[in-house]
């Protein structure tokens, strides 16, 4: 490797600097505070890093290529943990947690999201995901007390593993059919190896998007992620919903470009019934949730299936239409949107309920109480809902332009029937927070200095993302 | 510039009303209204430095220099999206009148809204932002923009100081709305790709789409998607089932907004958009639009007669006299049209005023049962007579302004379809029904015992000044309803032209 390999891979090295800097200092004097500051510095670090690697693009190895987009989409995952690590500041109770631990375990997972995001290799595929996984279990399983999180994060595991394994499983009958496992090289030979070999390579890879649909929780994939989001922290599920799903989408968006997979109608077709199912199914569950992380879990099914399709939308407009290049920035834009979307909305969640999930009633009056955080909460829920000035509408402006003229009328018809059924639910969180209080009691509710600026913070981006794109989209159009 | 400066000014009213709630409990009443007053200030201070109102001479859909204001900005380039916004005859007309409206729905608001005034008046003044950016925007997006966003504090309003039943009327009120506006946002983003494959320019600006070829059933599907949008927002038959239950639900103020200018919003999209975008369509498609309208004013009158809450059978009504407006414009002829745009600003009047009525009635007895209600004139003589006349004036009496919009729009179809112009005409009967139905119930008759223990107040100061205000509006447009002709003929004959060009083609 050269030195120029190495600058490519800053990123992924200053994160993994941190987690030994971490380690050590953890191991020689345990201090919660400065464990902190040198995780929020490492990840700020990283994002430096981020912007300085871009100047020296390049396939860095076989497993990595380190190019404009995935560099883009590790500042975002960054940014993510960033919010996440400032949520988990005041997290759980001082007595009985080794809160180092878990500034440790958010750094590996945030290094295999990174490292998802820029594989381009089924074996660092495997490794970032393995790698984010693995940490996850234990941060979710993280709270001393309740049975929650103990419940959530077997059931995390049990699930996961079985999805890992049936990814591992699909993959080498994939590697035994076409004997490459490079993306690249799997995209160009399984049409071929298809030909040769149909059992072989339609079983696996049935079984990898399987797998796959797991992890981003795609109806019919879906039944573990409410538990999972209710029973872990709330830190943990901010960190679930954005940068797990958001890395494992990243690897799946490349795996699909860099593979030229989309010459595949086969693959396209499955990729559509996932995603009207997980329009449809995802809406539909999330009706009836009075609980506000269900809800969000449910939505977030509903989310993922908007982006896939985007995701259907790029074969058809490879060939020469101007929307083209629309199709990379769409992705950006959409999960951007959805990251800072959901970030905002947990991040009140969490100030609301602290670590356990509470009842939407809990929400009631928070507009007299709290306006902040109502406010914050609201326009999250409105950016969800796709209401224009907010993040989401710009978003799911890209998706019915791709698909339209991708000229995908049943995806575009089921995301219009999906949309109007979202409208209810989310302006069900928006209605609680508008209505008398009921208990005037705000126990669960600590106040901390910082709570506000970065509820504003959050409400200013999802704001800004909405009313003036063209910055972002200038921004997004350079990668 | 100036057209954007009249939604900030409204925008910033909103914040300062919000907070001036500190002050005192009556700080943000006299906030909105000054924030009113001065946004109609700029308004007319503007029309008047114009020394080229002849413009309204002649006006061209086409030709944004034949407009009385145009102002254009980029705001997404990427897409071809602008800050593009025009004031024509029509356009001015439905801003004077929102704001007109605007002001008598704060004195609604005066004592009916008890609690949160500040965010109150805040929303109140957002949502006539959302309105005027309504009928200002041409560039297609930015008109869905604030057709989307004027219903968030709408929303509010129903949902934070509404009745009893306020969670689904406001729930519903919005996802009939929505829903139907992503129908819309679809056909635009249609228009936008079909405008784009012809010409290959990204553009979403309403002059440049006009001249969208395409094929007849695109053109026939994407005309549908806006037709969908503005009727259920108008809302026409088989649309309305939203609106009698966000009117009944909505505080005075909110009522008085709905359906003065909300529903005004329907309409003006029909006559500014849906038609013009689609010439051929829309003729094509004006006989299934025509026995909508029929169908509206029939079945209105016929459930608003069955009613025996005041403000549902007011709803009602506003399906009835809607109906009439969808006739008007799928006549698509001059007098027809006019007599569509005179139907929005005399209905905007009688209705608001009924409503405030109820609401009047509704803070005094804590009822709208019109079985609770009875013999009301003689403890409250004031109010009868003004209720008197609004009543007629809604049931069309020659003399005032719903007769003279009513009367054009039945000539206007006359000549297109005398059969479905001789049954909208029942609508005139079936209206005086029910319209005398309610006078009789609530004001005639002997008193109710139960007013015996209620301190019936009459109309003070306060409301029957925004009551004559209203009352020598409708009686200026009965009598000489010229001016209001004048302002919107240039636009109306140009659309005419642009039709029957369109189809020459």
């Amino acid at each position: 490797m050269t030195a120029q390999q190495f600058l490519a891979l800053a990123p992924i090295l200053s994160l993994s600097l941190t987690v030994i800097v971490l380690m050590t200092q953890t191991s020689i004097r345990r201090n919660p505070h400065l464990a902190w500051w040198i995780t929020a510095v490492g990840l700020l670090i990283t994002l430096w890093c981020a912007e300085y690697a871009s100047g020296f693009t390049q396939q860095v190895t076989p497993l990595f290529k380190v190019d404009l987009w995935g560099l883009w989409f590790s500042a975002l995952l960054v940014f993510a943990a960033l919010v996440s690590l400032m949520l988990a500041r005041d997290a759980f109770p001082a007595e009985g947690h080794r809160k180092e631990e878990f500034y440790l375990l958010l750094l590996l997972a945030t290094l295999g999201a990174v490292v998802l995001a820029q594989a381009c290799h089924i074996a660092s595929l495997l490794l970032g995901m393995e790698l984010m996984g693995i940490a996850l279990y234990a941060m979710i399983a993280f709270p001393k007390d309740g049975s929650l999180p103990l419940e959530a994060a077997i059931k995390y595991l049990v699930l996961s593993a079985c999805a890992s394994a049936m990814l591992l499983f699909g993959f080498a009958l994939v590697y035994a059919a076409t004997g490459d496992l490079s993306y690249a090289g799997i995209g160009a030979k399984v049409g071929a190896a298809y030909v040769q070999n149909p059992v072989l390579v339609m079983t696996g890879s049935a079984m990898v998007l399987a797998g796959v649909s797991f992890k981003l929780s795609l109806a019919p994939f879906h039944m573990w992620t409410p538990d999972v989001y209710q029973g872990a922290p709330t830190t943990v599920t901010s960190f679930l919903a954005t940068l797990s799903k958001g890395a494992m989408f990243i690897a799946l968006t490349r795996f699909v470009i860099d593979g030229q997979l989309y010459h595949y109608p086969a693959l396209l077709n499955a990729l559509a019934a996932l995603a009207m199912a997980s329009m449809l199914i995802g809406n539909w569950l999330a009706l009836r949730q009075t609980q506000i992380k269900r809800l969000l879990a449910y939505s977030s099914t509903a989310h993922i299936g908007y982006l896939l399709v985007i995701l259907i939308s790029l074969p058809q407009l490879a060939e020469g239409s101007q929307l083209a290049p629309l199709g990379r920035a769409a992705v950006s834009y959409y999960l951007a949107a959805y990251i800072v979307t959901t970030l905002a909305a947990l991040s009140v969640v969490h100030m609301i309920g602290g670590e356990d999930d509470t009842d939407l009633d809990a929400y009631r009056g928070l507009f007299w109480r709290h306006p902040v955080q109502a406010a914050t909460l609201s326009v999250a829920m409105l950016s969800l809902a796709g209401i224009p000035l907010t993040a989401g509408f710009i978003a799911k402006f890209y998706v019915i332009a791709l698909s339209y003229d991708a000229q995908l009328w049943w995806l575009l018809g089921t995301l219009v029937v999906g949309s109007a059924i979202g409208i209810y639910y989310y302006l069900r969180v928006i209605f609680s927070m508008a209505s008398a209080a009921q208990v005037t009691s705000s126990a669960g509710e600590s106040q901390r200095g910082w709570r506000n600026p970065l509820a504003i913070l959050l409400l200013l981006m999802v704001l800004g993302l909405g009313t003036l794109p063209q910055a972002f989209i200038d921004l997004a159009s350079q990668f | 510039m100036a057209m954007i400066s009249l939604v900030l000014i409204l925008l910033v009213g909103g914040v300062i009303a919000a907070l001036s709630e500190r002050l005192s409990s009556n700080a943000p009443r006299w906030v909105a209204l000054a924030t009113i007053a001065l946004t109609l200030g700029y308004l007319l201070a503007v029309m008047a430095t114009m020394d080229d109102l002849q413009r309204l001479q002649a006006s061209t859909p086409s030709d944004p220099a034949t407009w009385l204001m145009h102002f254009k900005s980029p705001w997404i380039p990427a897409f071809g999206i602008n800050l593009e916004m025009a004031l024509d005859g029509i356009s001015l007309l439905m801003v004077l009148l929102t704001l007109f409206l605007g002001a008598v729905a704060v004195s609604a608001s005066w004592t009916d809204v008890d609690q949160h005034q500040g965010f109150f008046e805040a929303n109140l003044l957002w949502t006539l932002a959302g309105v005027l950016g309504v009928f200002m925007a041409v560039d297609l997006l930015l008109f869905f923009v604030f057709w989307e966003v004027m219903l968030i504090p709408m929303y509010f309003m129903i949902a934070i100081w509404g009745h009893e039943n306020r969670a689904y009327a406001a729930m519903k009120f919005f996802i009939f709305t929505q829903a139907s506006g992503l129908l819309m946002l679809v056909a635009t983003l249609g228009l936008v790709a079909a405008h784009r494959e012809a010409t290959g320019v990204f553009s979403f600006s309403y002059f440049d789409l006009l001249h969208t070829p395409m094929s007849e059933t695109t053109a026939h599907w994407l005309m549908l998607g806006f037709f969908i949008a503005f009727v259920v927002k108008l809302p026409g038959f088989p649309f309305h089932t939203w609106l009698p239950d966000a009117h009944t639900q909505a505080p005075t103020a909110g009522s008085v907004i709905l359906a003065g200018i909300l529903l005004k919003t329907g309409a003006y999209g029909l006559i500014r958009f849906a038609v013009p975008l689609f010439p051929t369509a829309a003729i094509e498609f004006a006989p299934i639009a025509l026995f909508l309208g029929v169908a509206g004013i029939l079945y209105g009158a016929v459930l608003a007669f069955a009613q025996t809450d005041f403000k549902r059978l007011v709803a009602y009504s506003s399906v009835s006299h809607m109906g009439f407006i969808l006739l008007g414009v799928y006549a698509l002829n001059e007098l027809a049209l006019q007599g569509a745009l005179m139907q929005m600003i005399a209905h905007g009047f009688s209705t608001a005023a009924l409503f405030m009525i109820a609401g009047a009635l509704q803070e005094r007895l804590h009822s709208r049962d019109m079985r609770q209600m009875g013999g009301l004139w003689q403890a409250m003589p004031r109010m009868g007579a003004v209720a008197m006349f609004f009543v007629v004036a809604s049931l069309g009496l020659p003399g005032l302004g719903n007769f003279v919009a009513e009367f054009l729009v039945l000539l206007g179809v006359f000549q297109v379809d005398r059969w479905i112009a001789v049954i909208a005409a029942l609508g005139l009967i079936t209206g005086a029904v029910y319209s005398l139905m309610l006078m009789q119930r609530a004001f005639h008759g002997e008193p109710n015992p139960r007013f015996e223990n209620l301190q019936l107040n009459d109309f003070g100061a306060r409301e029957m000044f925004t009551m004559a205000a209203m009352i020598v509006a409708l009686v200026a447009l009965g009598l000489y309803p010229q001016p209001i002709l004048d302002t919107t003929q240039s636009s109306v004959l140009g659309l005419v032209e642009w039709i029957a060009q369109g189809v020459a083609q």
